[in-house]
Parts: C-alpha cells; structure tokens; sequence
C-alpha cells in the first residue's frame, strides 16, 4: 500500500475517534431535547462540572475551600489524601442525579409550559450559573484527571500496519490515540445501554412516551417532573463520561465547557432527535475537519480550518436538510 | 420605612467615607487587567497573585512607594480585547501604568494610552516593535521581546545541531492571534539566513482539540517544533507531542507556555519539554521570605496562596517589581513622592535594573539585569531555556541567559516600528 493511502486511512480512523469523543458531548444534548424540548445550552458545562467534581473528591479537596476560608480565617483545602476511583465515580454520579433534582426543582419546574426559547435562555443562565457555581467549589486551577484510562499512541498498531506500507518507503505505523480507542468503547457501551434501557424497562417506555407527546403521557398518568429529572440525571452521567475522556485528553480546566460547540454541528447534521443521529453525526463531524485540516488546510494562508470546518459541514447539511441526518422529519398542515 | 431610610443613609455614608480613606492613603494607582475566569484563567490566577501579593508586601514592608500606598484595583478581562479596552477605559483616570496581560488587547490599547499619556507595560509580550521608544513613547515591553525569544530558540537549536541547521525542517504551533502570529516574521527571516524550512501550524482558540495539527506534525517529521501557546493549548500540545512521542527535548515553548499547569497533565510524558524563560523558577529568594512574612503569614495572601513560587506567580512579581520599580525612579527623578502618570513615565524610561539593584529589592539572580532607555524599551533581550522535570515536577534552567539574533531583529524592529510611526504621523524623538 501507498504512503499516502495508509496516512488517508490513519486520518479518517482519527476522524472518526475524534468524531466519537463530539458525540459523547452531543448524546447529553440529544436525551434531553427528545424528552423534554429543551435545547440544554449547559451541557458541556456539565462535563466540566462532573470533572471537576470529579477530581475533586479523588484529590479530598473541601468544596467552596477558599469562600469558607476568607468568611471564617479557616486554612482547610484538602479533607484527606485520596478517594478510589470507583467511590469517586459513584459520587461524582451521585452529585449530578442531585444536581439534577436542584434544576428540576429550581428551574423547570417554574417554566413549565413556556416557550423552547425561554427554555432555552434559562439553559444559558444555567450554564453560566454552574460554571460559577464550579468555580467557587473546585478553584479554577488546571487538574490533573487519571481514572486509569490509558492514553498515548497505540504501539499494538503502529506495529501492525508498519508492515503494510511497500517495501523501502518512509513510513513508521498508523497512531491512534489509545484514549480515543477507549471513548470508542465507551460509547458503544453507552448507546446499546440506553437502547436497552429505553426498549426494555418500563421507566425507559414511560421516557419515550413523554418524549413521543407530553399531554398523551400525561393522560395515562406518566410523571412529567419525574422523568425530566431522570433525563437530566442521565445526561449529567453522560456529562461525566465525557468530562472523564475530554479531562484526561487535556486537563480539568474551564475550557472544558467549550466541547458543547463541538457538539452543535453534530447534532445538526445527525438531528436532535436521534440517539444514532448524534453518533453518526459526530462521526462525519469528526472525519469532515480532520480531513480539511490536513488535505486543504495548506491551501489557506491562516489554516486552523479544524475548528470552523464542522461549521461549514453543519451550514450546508442544514440548506437541505435542515432537520439534520436522522431527526423527525419537518411536516407542516395547513 | 424610616429603618430603610436610615440604613440607606448609614450604607452610603460607609461606602463614601471608605472610599474617602481609601483614596487618601493610596496615592499610586496601578490597575490590573486579570483574568480570574473564563478559559484563561488557570494562567491569569497566578499570575494576578503574583501581582497582588508583591503590592500588599511593599505596602506592609516599606509603606508603599516613598510613603505613597499602592492601590491596584482589579478588572476582570477574561482575556477578551473588546473587555480589556473596556476595563482600561474605566480604569484609566490618574493610572500610573496597565499590563494588559494580553497581546490582543496591547495592540487596542496602544494608540489610545498614547493618546492620554498613559504608560502601557507589556512584560515579554505585546507588539514588538515597541521596543523602539523613539515612535512608542508610551509604551515598554522589556526586558525581552517575541522576537528575541524566536531567535533564541533558533540559537538554541543551532547550538544542539553545531551550528549547522541547513535543510532542517522546524514547525511552529501557534495560537491563531494576535499574539501567536507575533514571531512568525522573524522565523521566516531567520529560516533565510539560516536555510531551515519552516512550517507554519496555526491553532485557532481555545485548542482543546489539535489532532490534526499532531498528525500534520506526525507525517512531516520536523526536527524541533516551537510553540507560541496559551491556557489550554499548550497542555493539549504538550500532550499530544507526547502521544505521537515527539522528542520532547526538541519541542521549545514561549515564555507563556512554559509553566506548571502547561506540563503537569502530561504526566511523565512531558519530561525533557523545554521552555524559555526571563526569570528563575523557585521560591527561595529574598522577595519570597519578604512576602511570606509580611502578607501570607499575615493571612493576606491573595486567592488561596497556592500559586507560591509557581512559573507565572514569579513572573508576577518581576512584572510588579518593575512598575513599583518605575514609580521609585520617576519620584527620584522628579523629587516628589506625589508623581503623575508622565512623571511615572519617565520612570520607566530610566529604569535601571542592575545586578545590586536587583539584589537590594530581593530579586538577586531571580532575571538577568537590564535597563530602558529613551530609544530602548524592550530591555535587555536576554531569556533562557528551563525543561521540565517531571520526576521532580519542576524546572530547571538548563543555559545561561542568552541574546537572539540581534542583527535581525532590530532590524525588523525599525522596519516594522518606521511603518507604524509612518501610518501615525509620529516624529522619532530621542535624537
């Protein structure tokens, strides 16, 4: 095989991770749309949240340290040395269940009834809110995120397709970032979870009925506020699988928060509504820039078309198919 | 409603009787542009720390500058231009000096701190041509510029290569702005001289995702890479050189990607990376004792004390020690303890650091010596190369202090310098 052939390939496999690791961010989006109209402006800050939350009970750091230390001349930060991962984790899911009971009670519960875009203004007061609320619990310090997950070019690869290139040609293996190979799991595990949940279990059946039409599941006395905040405490525990992989890919820090961006042309191209539609989407998202960047970036004087490629991708799929790859089609009755 | 009415009026009268006393006892007004949040933050936190505990210590130690307290109100930029011109606007009445902390908002700031005789320091960053105080009056960016540290890192990878760096191929990843663009000028100029290829590997904001830029990287094989980054692009660079195992001793930061937080979350990936630096790392000098006891064992250090002695928390405090330095020079020179901003300029301009000067303010071996000028702002264009040792998790100065090329860059200094004062109608002074 040619040189360039296996560096096409190495660039549409890194596409394609790079594409997995979008659609961790824009599953959260998708869930909560479906059940409850709300488009969820906060949900990368809920990734940052559940980082944060995150290393900070591995690390035993005090939440609100320095507002307890300047109200009381106290001198606390940490509480003890370090959490295991597993009681880490299962905390850190305990506290975006809490967190979204307090959105439920505090926020949707008020708004009941009022437009998408009011809904969707009050996500944006959220996002803002929580990253304060972030901010004053953990510090905005970069922090270090190690669940165990193993990270670095994959040797087991490189060593594979070294071989492939022909004989005498300048070529030393295909890289793929092990992180992403796990995310790639991650995901998959995810998706066939959540199919199984909402298949197979009543609560899952009662999820797609409010999410098919409110008022119908309303009348065979379904809980709106319960499922709303079930949805939104799976989407924080997505939140948090994506805070883990986009942490440890780059440190817990608040541009973190930032990846929601990521996830807006995915979900354009693959629809709001579609739990494969985000996978997908992501997956073209994540191709689309990878392959700009590398094969017509050179061609631009200013280059960096990674970031606004996805852009351009999500501008033209919305011309023509504005409700995006697998989203409900748009039927309008006179 | 007479209760309400009372507190109101007991509220105002506290508010305006403190800011009465404030005003009184703090006669040398130093605003800081920070950012404390946004994506930026981990960076600009301890740095304002740095500041902030530097102005209490001279504050608490010698009762200000020549017994004139230092107020230094903060604004907050989130490393926006548009709000840094704001915050400077607000902030600009009777203001000795601003370090915009931002390339970007250096840029807007210049023609309008001109304009109001404001002084504008820009430590080791902003536009380089300022160096040359005959057009930018108003404006410092010693002690050294973007320009000298590209030409040091050459100099740097040609003293590794023996001189010779014919056909080698170096790439710069760089924050696609203001400030990343800064050195690219001067690498296309030395890349002639010296007959290296470079390649060019922008990297738009914030940089939380560079895969495509490492692959470029990957493929092209340069043999060093260099990078002008910020926040979190530089961990995810450093992280991703590490992941496609780029020799990390050939990979050379900037100044400002050369702290803690920009290496940590490699983990031992990042062992060997390398960085250039105008002050030493550490916090065992003189100034250091000075601030633990006078603010930080006092319970007054800013933020949670933590940022003690990191990169950019040290980086604060020469920053701050050069204004507080400027401020002692321009009252010297004036003979007044009350000067005004232009006063304070001419301070900056005779700033002299010299080895016993430093040493007399604490800052003995903590940066090289340098002094400003009439036509030399920029300092004295020395920086060295710390690398990071990830075992012991801190840095190391691994040479001397050393200058660039200075051939090539005063002469992109006038060239580029002429150009602005031709554009701005502005008479070259200092003759």
């Amino acid at each position: 095989m040619s040189v360039e052939l296996l560096n096409f390939i190495e660039t549409v496999l890194n596409g394609l991770m790079s594409g997995v690791m979008y659609s961790l961010v824009a599953l959260g989006f998708v869930l909560i749309f479906k059940a409850s109209g709300v488009f969820n402006f906060a949900q990368g800050v809920f990734a940052l949240f559940a980082a944060l939350t995150l290393v900070g009970y591995q690390t035993g750091q005090v939440p609100f340290a320095h507002l307890i230390n300047e109200l009381f001349g106290t001198n606390y930060h940490n509480w003890y040395a370090s959490m295991p991962n597993f009681l880490a984790i299962f905390l850190t899911m305990v506290t975006m269940i809490a967190l979204a009971w307090i959105i439920e009670r505090l926020v949707l519960k008020h708004l009941v009834n009022q437009d998408p875009i009011i809904l969707f203004m009050a996500t944006i007061g959220l996002a803002f809110a929580l990253e304060g609320v972030g901010d004053l619990m953990w510090g905005s310090d970069v922090k270090v995120l190690d669940v165990g997950i193993p990270s670095g070019g994959s040797i087991w690869l490189e060593e594979a397709t070294i071989g492939l290139a022909a004989e005498g040609s300048d070529y030393y293996g295909m890289y793929v970032d092990v992180l992403n190979i796990w995310a790639t799991v991650i995901a998959v595990i995810l998706v066939v979870s959540l199919a199984l949940f909402s298949q197979y279990t009543k609560t899952g059946r009662a999820l797609r009925a409010v999410a098919d039409d409110h008022q119908a599941a309303l009348s065979v006395g379904i809980s709106l506020r319960s499922i709303w905040i079930l949805v939104w405490a799976i989407s924080g525990f997505i939140a948090m699988v994506a805070g883990i992989m986009w942490g440890t890919e780059s440190g817990v820090q608040f541009s973190l928060s930032l990846i929601a961006l990521k996830a807006l042309p995915v979900l354009i191209l693959g629809g709001f509504t579609s739990i494969p539609g985000a996978i997908i989407g992501g997956l073209l998202i994540g191709v689309g820039e990878k392959l700009a960047e590398i094969y017509i970036g050179g061609y631009f004087e200013t280059g960096a078309l990674e970031n606004w490629f996805a852009y351009v991708m999500a501008l033209v799929f919305l011309l023509f198919r504005p409700q995006g790859l697998f989203g409900d089609k748009i039927i309008e009755r006179v | 409603m007479r209760i309400k009415q009372l507190l109101i009026g007991i509220t105002a009268s506290v508010i305006a009787v403190s800011s009465y006393v404030e005003m009184a006892i703090a006669d040398l007004k130093f605003p800081m542009l920070v950012y404390r949040t946004g994506a930026y933050a981990p960076n600009g936190i301890p740095n304002a720390d740095g500041f902030v505990d530097y102005y209490k210590m001279i504050n608490a130690r010698d009762g200000g500058i020549g017994g004139e307290k230092i107020l230094h109100p903060e604004c907050e930029t989130g490393y926006k231009t548009q709000v840094g011109v704001e915050c400077y606007e607000k902030n600009k009445k009777d203001a000795m000096v601003f370090q915009p902390m931002s390339t970007g908002i250096t840029y807007q700031l210049i023609p309008k701190a001109t304009a109001d005789g404001v002084t504008v320091y820009s430590t080791g960053y902003g536009r380089t041509s300022a160096a040359n105080g005959k057009v930018f009056k108003w404006i410092f960016n010693a002690p050294v510029t973007y320009w000298d540290g590209a030409s040091i890192a050459v100099r740097h990878i040609l003293k590794n290569n023996f001189g010779n760096i014919k056909g080698k191929k170096i790439a710069l990843v760089y924050h696609n702005s203001a400030y990343g663009k800064e050195p690219i000028r001067t690498l296309q100029v030395l890349s002639k001289k010296h007959g290296f290829k470079l390649m060019l590997l922008p990297v738009d904001h914030p940089g939380q995702e560079q895969k495509a830029t490492w692959l470029k990287i990957r493929k092209a094989r340069p043999d060093n890479v260099l990078m002008w980054g910020w926040g979190v692009m530089n961990q995810v660079a450093v992280k991703s050189a590490a992941s496609i195992k780029f020799p990390m001793d050939k990979f050379i930061g900037i100044w400002w990607s050369g702290s803690e937080n920009d290496v940590l979350p490699a983990g031992q990936g990042a062992h060997g990376y390398k960085a250039l630096t105008f002050n030493a790392p550490g916090d065992n000098y003189q100034v250091h004792k000075d601030i633990k006891k006078y603010v930080h064992d006092k319970g007054q250090a800013s933020g949670d004390g933590s940022h003690f002695g990191t990169v950019l928390y040290n980086r604060g405090l020469f920053q701050a020690m050069v204004q507080v330095e400027a401020a002692t020079v321009a009252q010297k020179i004036h003979g007044t303890s009350k000067i005004t901003p232009a006063m304070y300029r001419d301070g900056m301009e005779n700033v002299n650091l010299s080895a016993k000067r430093l040493e007399e303010l604490g800052f003995k071996d903590f940066a090289p010596p340098f002094k400003n000028s009439c036509e030399n702002h920029g300092g004295s264009g020395l920086a060295a190369v710390q690398q990071w040792d990830a075992k012991a998790k801190k840095w190391n100065l691994i040479t001397e202090y050393m200058y660039g090329d200075s051939d090539v860059v005063q002469k992109l200094i006038a060239e580029d310098s002429s150009k602005y004062a031709a554009e701005q109608k502005i008479a070259e002074r200092c003759n």
